[in-house]
């Protein structure tokens, strides 16, 4: 019997299996399950930046008819001795509690107090009208310059700056310090024959995923636990949620809805705590969703930073030191990004001597979340520009100073790390061969280049892969699909098998259905997710050929398995095909199953190289973005339209950021835009298309040679669009972002 | 006082309770079961809720259930025959347009608005149409391209498929 043979899809488009879900509205989100007898519930919000609380009296609120239960820090506990590890990040459950409902004070406007469920969502509301809350309010602490003032007040009294060479003995709003560093920059700048020191600003910017945070949580009278939501981690909720709540992880069954956007901003808990609380109070499945107002005032940002770079170079560009203070807002707990920030902010740059120092300060505004390579692109703002500047500043071509400049295999990280199998000189290249970069310019536009790095994650997944009759293949795998992961699942999943891909059939498994797996993000799922799913597909290998081998009486190691087909290696004109080998399971032993559990601790560094041109009104200060390229190495695309899509998807967020996005905050900490009105994201006649290169330095320690492509793309379009728009302006505004306003001034100015 | 309505929604007749406040996008989502109208923002400004009363597009969330009294509501759910896909629709699979997808069924909507008054419409014109709908994921890019993409293949003849 003959096959044919099979054509390897990993690489090219196909439609994804959610796909016309997708397309028709049945794809069922966060806000879109309800149960019968479901009940709803609403969060009291403090009207206060930062104050004390004095008491809770919700009586008044329980006596309503329709209410149900009312939840206060009273019923949770109020110490936790032990943190969870969680993917990336470390997690203090003392500050998760507080944060997801204030105890002892309340540190945000909009910081969650109290929760109620009631039998609709108007009761809810109206409930919380009666809840009586008393607060001292205390002086509110709204940016670095306030929290790090000597006398400023302290949001938290029991935190002492950690990473000092002496502990110190008063309470601070610094967090952290950290420092990382490899050479010695005094000497380096020693050596500088130029030596130039900006400091550049971004102002928080909200991940502004469309879909806001929602859930539904059933408490069963056993103690047994559902809890449906949309997180970019269900095992992570169900940690959190277990230890926030003290009960067993196992009696929790956590199943992730399909997610409406997270970029990091759905790595934690906010609501799913409190419904499973209310639940458990009430007794009947509760539902809770956040408006867009509180999505903007009690979730997510990015920081806001403020950025001192130094570099110190030789005539030619080479650059010798390179030095930063890294200053970020946490929000009211600790926990920015700047560790992350300082690890990128050199990293692709091979100057011998390098610095970064990086504090973590806590101020009155919401606690900042996970946003996309986080702390990378506020990092990458301040390298970029200072480096187009310095090439200015050198008569050196911005390209070239780069070329010069970049990191090779083989160089040692600050971090410790050393690199090995990047791309980034093979963007560099693509760059300069890509048409933008030569193309001309008009009056009043400018260009602007920009090198991106994300490390990209490795870490824990878990996948299983079960035959179905005739051949098919059921693939579950831990991981909310945010972007088109089924797709690239399926890919990987038939070309290990040598099936075709529309025979693939994953699905996103709850957490009672497949094995723990770190959250979707780290840009680690294709990476690590995929290799578990390669791994139970060669687990499915050896039992199909070893059942082959039990049918023809031979050995298993004389068994060859070529596109989706058994051979017997001594008379390769006898053969099974995956349907005949699975039609025999009744008869033989039994289901055929793969098991796929890996711990990546390697990661694959990205780089990215982006160009822009963005045109100034001068008269108006209002600016487009004309052309946009995004070069990025993907290791190997395995689904290229879904890495394009990350690549453009990616550098329209960095635009908003430059351009319009940014949190405003009135003098007593009260968010002022609130809405997707007045927090501009970008809209599609804002924007023109977004050329995508995609590189391909494979990752060696991937079978695919997959990379994380994620995050990487949001490193570089904030420099890149400020670079051009400073450009087309003639002015060098190093404040973030650039809106009609700000560069209006900067233009008359210099006027 | 809750209000008393009798609407068709995606051409079947269609009658609800409703308080008088209520939204249509509350009526759809939470009374009528139709929850592939999405809420992104209520407040006019995603676009996720999109729909066409009496064939014009309008944010669900910005309608009163009220409002929808002897009038003809389109929603997602109806812009195709049960199993079958707009061209909009299968052009935005064919280009892979949609990472997370919760702004999808809101963009099918409007660009079938568009597509509906202007069949061969520019880059530009898309854009502007589109301009109401929010996406955070794509960039528009592989959007706008699906949507002139559908645009042509309506112009040949491809109608909605069943
Ligand atoms: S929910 Fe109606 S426009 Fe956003
Ligand atoms: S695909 Fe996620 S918002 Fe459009």
């Amino acid at each position: 019997m003959t096959h044919a043979p099979h054509i390897p899809v990993v690489g090219s488009r196909p439609q994804r299996p959610d796909g016309a879900d997708k397309v028709t509205g049945r794809a069922r989100y966060g806000a879109d399950l309800s149960l019968p007898g479901m009940v709803w519930g609403a969060v009291l919000r403090s009207p206060h930046a930062h104050a004390r609380i004095l008491s809770i009296d919700t009586s008044a609120a329980l006596a309503l008819p329709g209410v149900l239960a009312v939840l206060t820090s009273a019923d949770m506990a109020a110490n936790f001795s032990a943190d969870v590890a969680a993917g990336e990040s470390h997690i203090d459950l003392q500050d998760m509690s507080r944060n997801v409902l204030a105890r002892e004070k309340v540190l945000y406007h909009g910081h969650a107090v109290a929760a109620v469920a009631a039998t609709s969502q108007r009761l809810a509301k109206e409930a919380l009208k009666a809840i009586q809350v008393e607060y001292a309010p205390l002086p509110v602490v709204l940016d670095l310059d306030a929290a790090m003032h000597p006398d400023a007040p302290v949001l938290h009294p029991g935190m002492f700056t950690r990473g000092l060479p002496e502990t110190p003995s008063v309470a601070s709003n610094i967090a952290s310090r950290l420092v990382m560093q490899k050479g010695n920059v005094d000497e380096g700048f020693a050596e500088a024959e130029v030596v130039m020191e900006r400091t550049y600003t971004c102002a928080s910017a909200h991940q502004g995923y469309i879909e806001p945070h929602a859930c539904l949580a059933s408490a069963g009278a056993d103690g047994q636990i559902d809890l449906w939501c949309c997180t970019q981690g269900h095992f992570a909720v169900r940690s959190y949620t277990a230890a926030l709540l003290g009960l067993d992880p196992a009696s929790i069954r956590v199943t992730a809805s399909e997610i409406g956007g997270g970029f990091g901003g759905k790595t934690t808990v906010y609501l799913e705590p409190l419904a499973v609380a209310l639940s458990r109070k009430c007794g009947r499945p509760v539902k809770m969703q956040m408006s867009r107002e509180e999505v903007f005032r009690a979730t997510g940002p990015g920081s806001a930073t403020r950025i001192t770079v130094k570099v110190g170079a030789r005539r030619d560009g080479t650059l010798i030191a390179m030095d930063a203070l890294m200053e970020y807002e946490a929000g009211a707990f600790k926990g920015s990004p700047a560790g992350a920030g300082a690890m990128t902010i050199f990293t692709s740059y091979s100057a011998p001597h390098q610095r970064a120092v990086a504090l973590d300060v806590v101020v009155n505004k919401p606690k900042v979340a996970a946003y996309r390579a986080p702390g990378a692109p506020q990092a990458a703002h301040a390298t970029e520009c200072l480096l187009n500047e310095l090439a200015a500043e050198l008569g050196i071509d911005p390209l070239d100073l780069r070329c010069r400049n970049a990191v090779t295999n083989g160089t040692p990280t600050v971090y410790g790390a050393t690199l090995r199998n990047i791309g980034l000189q093979e963007c560099l290249d693509a760059a300069r061969v890509h048409p933008h970069w030569s193309a001309p310019l008009g009056p009043n536009q400018g260009r602007g280049l920009a090198v991106g790095f994300w490390f990209n994650h490795g870490a824990q997944s878990s996948a299983s892969v079960h035959l179905v009759e005739g051949g098919k293949l059921l693939v579950q795998e831990g991981n909310p699909d945010i972007g088109g992961s089924r797709a690239s699942m399926a890919l990987m999943a038939a070309d290990t098998l040598g099936i075709p891909y529309a025979d693939v059939h994953p699905v996103v498994a709850d957490t009672a259905s497949v094995g723990y797996s770190d959250m979707t993000g780290g840009s680690r799922v294709t990476y690590a997710t995929g290799y578990a799913v390669i791994e139970a597909c060669r687990e499915l290998v050896e039992r199909l050929k070893s059942r082959a081998a039990t049918v023809w009486g031979v050995e298993p190691s004389q068994v060859e398995w070529r596109d989706g087909v058994a051979i017997d290696g001594r008379d390769p004109s006898r053969s099974m095909s995956i349907a005949e080998l699975a039609a025999l399971s009744g008869r033989m032993d039994g289901p055929l199953s793969g098991q796929g559990s890996v711990n990546l601790k390697s990661a694959a560094p990205s780089f990215a190289v982006n160009i822009a041109d963005v045109e100034v009104d001068p008269e108006t200060g209002a600016s487009r973005v004309l052309r946009f390229t995004a070069i990025q190495d993907a290791g190997r695309a395995i689904h290229p339209d879904f890495v394009e899509g990350q690549l453009q998807g990616g550098a329209v967020q960095g635009i908003g950021w430059a351009l319009n996005e940014e949190y405003r905050f009135d003098a007593n900490g009260v968010m002022e835009n609130p809405g997707f009105l007045d927090y501009r994201m970008p809209v599609a006649s804002d924007l023109p298309m977004i050329d995508t290169v995609i590189v391909e330095v494979p990752w060696p320690d991937h079978p695919f040679g997959v990379r994380g492509v994620g995050e990487t793309p949001i490193c570089a379009p904030i420099a890149a669009v400020a670079s051009a728009l400073n450009a087309a302006a003639g002015t060098t505004i190093r404040e973030v972002p650039l809106s009609p306003p700000r560069v209006l001034a900067a233009i008359m100015a210099k006027d | 006082m809750a209000i008393h309505v009798q609407t068709r929604v995606n051409g079947q007749a269609t009658e609800f309770l409703c308080e008088a406040d209520a939204s249509a996008l509350d009526v759809l989502r939470d009374t009528l079961g139709l929850t592939g109208s999405k809420e992104g923002c209520n407040s006019g400004d995603c676009g996720a809720c999109s729909v066409l009363l009496d064939g014009t597009l309008v944010c669900a969330c910005l309608v009163l259930g009220a409002e929808l009294e002897g009038r003809e509501l389109l929603t997602i759910e109806g812009v195709a025959p049960p199993g079958g896909l707009h061209p909009v629709q299968q052009k935005l699979l064919e280009h892979n347009a949609m990472q997370c997808g919760i702004c999808i069924p809101g963009i099918v909507v409007a660009a079938k608005a568009l597509l509906d008054r202007d069949p061969d419409p520019d880059e530009t014109t898309v854009r502007f149409a589109l301009a109401g709908n929010l996406c955070r994921c794509t960039g528009y890019d592989k959007i706008i391209r699906a949507v002139l993409d559908a645009a042509a293949a309506m112009r040949e003849g491809a109608g909605v498929r069943a």
